[in-house]
């Protein structure tokens, strides 16, 4: 039964990183600006077509 | 097919047409801004949207303060050797192709290592390499691509700003320890006397202690420090009674789990921090894009051209004194008093009074800090420096150095005093009942009183209808700058409108002709003349004649700040200011007025009025029942009998008023007991707006710039503003319904805590519920109050 210790520790440990991964995340601006990186992604196929273009002309 | 529309801005393209690449373009700006573009393979720029573009403004000179390397050092927000990074605020930044072709200025420009946009607030960061491209050059490259930046005097003094993320941190702390404790509680709650749980409770116990303890002593901090604030200035606050719950939830926890009476109330504990948390958080919304803040710093340049012996040199604005020789170019803002010396200025105050007609200074004639010239480079000499100027120094006023609006009694500040003073007493009166019947059992009732009575879910319901009005308000383009603004809106029983720029619009102009009728073959070489001259009175009077046709003109000849003069076919037209067109006549400055002549005839005039907006004769006779209107104004009486035919009978007019007059005019009337709102627009109004209960701005441009305020109206929803008020006052009375929806959930729990059975999972049950209900019962409410306003 003291499996429960180890399963607490676990447990508890892995909430942690994740908390101290969200501390992290907001000190360093993540959710400062939570709107262009939404539009930011859509944005990456385009640029791979510019550039196969370039390619082709060229 | 519609009129031709710009390919890249999405004007409509009048009479010359430019084609290129199989577009149209509706001037060489847009089409320069596009060859940029398809050289650099950045047409994808126009896929995103349609026109997204703007028509880029002629710059030349504008930036060489970037030469200075002192201004420059200011604006950085780091320097290395070889690496600058700038940030960068761009008023055009409105769509998905500005995000787009902004982080690809890489392309254009080799020297910019990485840019990246944070879109609400309009900025752009920018990295590039030192060594082989300069601040100026970057600032050039956007304004060519039509992305001009906006350098004031505001990003000059800006200090370090650091953004406050603590309420951030500390609702995170709350909820991990909120999940985490429930978890460990739900043992108990269900195996109350199995032996499993009589092996392990105590190590669940003291987990749940060790993660409320962050809660208590972080989190809940500004709770504790609110409450002490409180007592010391004998205000009886919210913030008490739950300071005064979380400390005896928190010492009857550890308490109970010490000497093993109970598990503890530690789920309540870190709900209830949680929960008030977020109540906190959701109210905290801010318009990123605005700012509620600006004097006129944000407004002023960094630098001017001074000229010293016959050169030109850059200088920062504070270094102006008195006596200096300033060059303002076109389109430069004058930034002090000053007297012209050379050239003709058309001054345009329409940031200052809303005016937006230019006015006319020959030499000689003083010009105060706040214009913008129109017409071609004046030189001017400096009569008082910046902070002595007429417009600067009303910021000198106490109204801007002091915070009179904190000291405003909330709705909730007002009921927390009865409610503690009550709780106080239910507790004391049950525990000396209790002291009667079971004395071992007193000290449990005294405590379970103060936690069920903490006020958890009062304190949530200001926060939640108020914040929930501020993004109803800010989708209807009323920005207000926090929630205090609505409760202090319910509460007004005067309101003040600035007539220039505020009643009147600039957008619209009403033009009355008077003189001598003119032909259709004048009219037509009229139109013709106006066409092709730039000045803003020219294209005001080109949009009036909508159906004369124009004609080629052979030879046309603009004299800046004077006028136009014309020949064709033997006819010659002359139209511009009085003394250019005709030398006998006198220059009225009561109004603006274009006067035309025919082969050396006098014809007439157009005089130029700013006309009042649609909607408010009807807006004030809709206010005129339930408030006190006034209208103060910075002009002459001129308007003053039309205005009083047209406006409410006891509606007070006040002319000729500096700006100092309109801030005593607000003060008087708050000495009379009145609650003030002051609508405005223009930096001449900025005392008023600082000194009234609430001050509006005015806005045609929500992007481009508005005074300190408390709160920003885009002048489209001008005749809104019955209605916004309407639903403050709403709000209000639904945060009293949910006050007394929360006493109902108190007075159940009180029975529990009087009678000295409450068990934690009762606590833990209720606690939630009474917020829950609240928050949703807020959020409903308002969401229907918000769907009458539109």
């Amino acid at each position: 039964m003291s499996v429960i210790y180890l399963l607490l520790t676990l447990s508890i440990l892995v909430a942690i990183v994740f908390f101290i991964a969200f501390i992290y995340s907001v000190k360093n601006g993540q959710y400062d600006d939570a709107y262009t990186p939404s539009v930011r992604m859509l944005f990456d196929d385009e640029l791979v077509i510019d550039k196969i273009e370039k390619q082709t002309k060229d | 097919m519609k009129a031709t529309q710009c390919y890249h801005c999405g004007d409509s393209c009048n009479d010359d047409v430019i084609e290129f690449d199989d577009k149209h373009f509706c001037c060489n700006g847009c089409k320069t801004v596009y060859e940029i573009f398809s050289d650099n393979d950045l047409t994808c720029y126009y896929n995103f949207q349609d026109n997204p573009g703007a028509i880029p403004n002629e710059i030349k000179g504008k930036y060489d303060f970037l030469e200075s390397q002192e201004i420059v050092d200011k604006l950085l927000d780091f320097s290395d050797t070889n690496t600058q990074i700038v940030t960068l605020y761009i008023p055009h930044i409105h769509c998905s192709s500005c995000i787009w072709v902004l982080e690809n200025l890489h392309k254009l420009q080799s020297e910019i290592v990485n840019s990246q946009v944070d879109f609400p607030k309009k900025k752009v960061r920018i990295t590039y390499n030192s060594e082989t491209t300069t601040l100026k050059e970057v600032v050039l490259l956007l304004s060519a691509i039509a992305y001009e930046p906006y350098i004031s005097l505001e990003d000059y003094e800006r200090g370090s700003n650091k953004v406050d993320r603590s309420l951030t941190y500390k609702l995170g702390v709350a909820g991990f320890a909120f999940g985490n404790v429930m978890f460990l509680s739900f043992p108990e709650y269900f195996e109350v006397d199995g032996y499993w749980i009589e092996t392990y409770k105590n190590v669940f116990r003291w987990l749940m202690f060790t993660f409320s303890l962050p809660v208590v002593f972080y989190a809940s901090k500004d709770y504790f420090v609110s409450a002490y604030k409180g007592i010391r200035s004998k205000i009886l606050n919210i913030d008490i009674p739950i300071a005064l719950g979380i400390t005896v939830l928190f010492l009857r926890s550890t308490i109970e789990i010490v000497f093993d009476l109970g598990t503890g109330f530690f789920d309540s504990l870190t709900g209830l921090v949680f929960f008030l948390l977020l109540g906190k958080f959701f109210q905290q919304k801010t318009y990123n894009f605005l700012s509620f803040e600006r004097d006129y710093k944000s407004y002023f340049p960094i630098a001017v051209t001074r000229i010293n012996n016959s050169k030109e040199e850059n200088v920062q604005i504070y270094a102006i004194e008195k006596g200096d020789r300033l060059l303002i170019r076109n389109q430069e803002l004058l930034p002090v008093d000053a007297i012209l010396i050379n050239g003709t200025a058309q001054i345009d105050y329409s940031f200052v009074t809303g005016e937006a007609v230019p006015v006319l200074k020959k030499s000689g004639d003083k010009l105060f800090a706040g214009g913008k010239q129109l017409s071609g480079s004046i030189e001017v000499e400096v009569l008082n420096s910046v902070s002595q100027s007429y417009l600067t120094q009303l910021w000198s006023n106490d109204v801007f150095s002091k915070d009179y609006k904190s000291s405003f009694k909330t709705i909730t500040d007002t009921i927390s005093k009865n409610f503690t003073v009550a709780v106080l007493s239910i507790a004391i009166v049950a525990t000396i009942v209790w002291l009667f019947i079971d004395v071992s059992k007193a000290l449990n009732v005294f405590t379970a009183v103060l936690i069920i009575a903490c006020p958890c879910a009062i304190a949530l319901a200001a926060p939640f209808t108020l914040g929930n009005m501020l993004r109803i308000f800010g989708k209807q383009k009323l920005y207000l700058k926090n929630t205090t603004v609505i409760e202090q809106l319910a509460q007004i029983d005067t309101i003040i409108f600035d007539k220039t720029g505020t009643l009147t619009t600039h957008k619209e102009n009403t033009i009355s002709y008077t003189g001598i009728p003119l032909k259709i073959s004048e009219k037509v070489l009229l139109k013709s003349a106006l066409r092709a001259s730039n000045h803003p009175l020219s294209r005001t009077l080109y949009r009036n004649f909508k159906e004369e046709k124009t004609i080629a003109i052979s030879s046309f000849e603009e004299v800046l700040g004077k006028g136009i003069s014309v020949h064709q076919n033997n006819t010659s037209l002359k139209l511009g200011a009085a003394s250019f067109v005709n030398q006998e006549l006198q220059e009225t400055s009561l109004d603006t007025a274009v006067h035309v002549s025919f082969n050396g005839d006098y014809k007439g005039k157009f005089s130029i009025k700013n006309s009042y907006r649609k909607g408010v004769w009807s807006l004030f006779n809709a206010l005129k029942d339930a408030f006190n209107l006034s209208v103060v104004s910075g002009d002459n009486e001129g308007e003053k009998d039309f205005l009083q035919d047209n406006l409410p009978k006891d509606t007070s007019l006040l002319f000729n008023q500096k700006p100092e007059d309109k801030l005593t005019v607000v003060a008087q009337l708050q000495k009379e007991q009145k609650k003030v709102a002051m609508i405005g627009d223009g930096l001449n109004d900025a005392g008023a707006l600082a000194q009234s209960d609430v001050g509006i701005a005015l806005s045609e441009n929500i992007n481009i710039f508005s005074p300190a305020c408390d709160g920003i109206l885009d002048a489209s929803r001008f005749n809104k503003i019955p209605a916004f008020i309407m639903a403050s006052k709403k709000a209000l009375k639904i945060i009293k319904l949910s006050f007394i929806l929360s006493l109902c959930y108190n007075l159940i729990g009180l029975y529990f805590a009087i009678t000295g059975q409450l068990q934690p999972v009762i606590a833990a049950i209720l606690m939630p519920l009474s917020s829950i209900s609240i928050v949703v019962f807020t959020t409903v409410s308002t969401n229907l109050l918000g769907k009458k306003i539109k």
